[in-house]
């Protein structure tokens, strides 16, 4: 038994009083996926199902077709199913991709779809990795905020324009679903590469005024398996369901760390 | 890589790009010309001029090359920092001999 939401309900009204078909579960292969998904962990193989076709129907729609009517035990990750949350990432047709924002129509080939879990991490069972190297890397590259006021003195005044506040800005909408660094070449080559987003996150911070944490960062990320050990290749900004450009962000770390090696501080 | 490696390479790079394009230079006016090597050699053996520019050539290469081969060797083989730097400074004063004895070989008297 499905359960609508309201806004569900409210879309299937009006598709009725606009007389559109309602795409229904057929037999036939035009009305059907052929779902081929990762089950086991670090070892395990690929398993095929049929999952019927509908309308505007997204990556974490089938898989949760699959786990709702053809296999319960099949294990994987989601929460917000609307690309806020970052929990969704698989890795489809070949590509990491947030799911729930992934449309069938769009990366299906001749109506398959191979769904498996992220690169780069371990894998838990079937599609959940383990994420915590990636989150761990984020404290290694100092991503969290230090603050360089107390609670009772001023909020420091931030200018939008400034070149400070647009970088940081311009790096700023990461949901840390992990797709740049499923997608990083050099953090398959290299174990100790931060890797893109927790750059990206340093960046951010470099470029925020009002944080005094920076020396200790640049140390961080100037040394080996920082952001000098990135080769550019720029597949995290290719893939990036934001539109971030991590590249660009640890082009900046490079920058940043060369003139403060240059002047003694890192 | 690290920041100081990092450095050192983007320094030789920007180092070799000039010499480089010489080089190149150098390579088609002596094959238009129709030089002989003697005639190469009269001309590059004693001199001040060339053997500096060759010998900051090899120099520039070893260091450029040095820091290349050891990220090659850190990223394609199971290797940890420190043996993939020895075997890489190995090749980078191989790199080193062989060129400057390649520079005394033409600029020597």
């Amino acid at each position: 038994m499905l359960h609508l939401s309201g806004e569900e309900r409210g879309a299937s009204s009006q598709r009725k009083q606009a007389k559109e078909p309602i795409a229904q579960p057929m037999s036939d292969s035009r009305s059907e996926l052929t779902v081929s998904l990762w089950r086991g962990a670090q070892e395990g193989r690929y398993e095929t199902y049929k999952v019927p076709l509908r309308n505007n129907q997204t990556v974490l729609d089938v898989v949760t077709f699959v786990q709702r009517h053809l296999d319960p035990s099949l294990s994987y990750r989601f929460a917000c199913r609307v690309g806020m949350c970052g929990s969704c990432a698989m890795t489809v047709n070949g590509r990491p991709r947030w799911t729930c924002r992934t449309h069938v129509s769009s990366v299906a080939k001749r109506g398959r779809l191979k769904i498996g879990p992220l690169e780069n991490l371990p894998v838990i069972k079937d599609l959940a990795t383990d994420m915590r190297a990636f989150f761990d890397k984020w404290q290694q590259a100092k991503g969290a905020f230090v603050p360089s006021r107390r609670r009772g003195e001023d909020v420091e005044r931030i200018k939008p324009d400034s070149a400070a506040r647009i970088a940081a800005d311009a790096a700023i909408e990461c949901i840390n679903c992990g797709i740049c660094y499923a997608a990083c070449d050099t953090v398959r080559w290299n174990g100790d590469y931060l890797g893109p987003a927790a750059l990206n996150r340093a960046w951010t911070l470099v470029n925020d005024v009002r944080d005094s944490g920076n020396t200790e960062r640049l140390r961080a990320v100037a040394a080996s398996g920082g952001c000098h050990a990135c080769h550019s290749h720029q597949s995290c900004q290719e893939l990036c369901p934001q539109q971030l450009n991590p590249t660009a962000s640890i082009a900046g770390l490079k920058r940043r760390t060369l003139w403060a090696y240059l002047r003694g501080e890192v | 890589m690290n920041v100081r490696l990092y450095l050192w390479q983007r320094l030789t790079a920007a180092v070799m790009a000039p010499l480089v394009l010489v080089h190149v230079i150098v390579i088609f006016y002596a094959a238009r010309q129709g030089m002989s090597a003697a005639d190469i050699l009269a001309r590059t053996r004693g001199s001040v001029a060339w053997a500096s520019f060759y010998g900051l050539f090899v120099v520039a290469v070893a260091v450029h090359a040095g820091i290349g081969i050891r990220n090659v060797l850190t990223e394609w083989l199971p290797l940890e920092d420190r043996p993939a730097a020895i075997l890489a400074s190995t090749f980078a004063v191989l790199l080193l001999i062989l060129g400057a004895r390649a520079v005394a070989a033409v600029v020597l008297p």
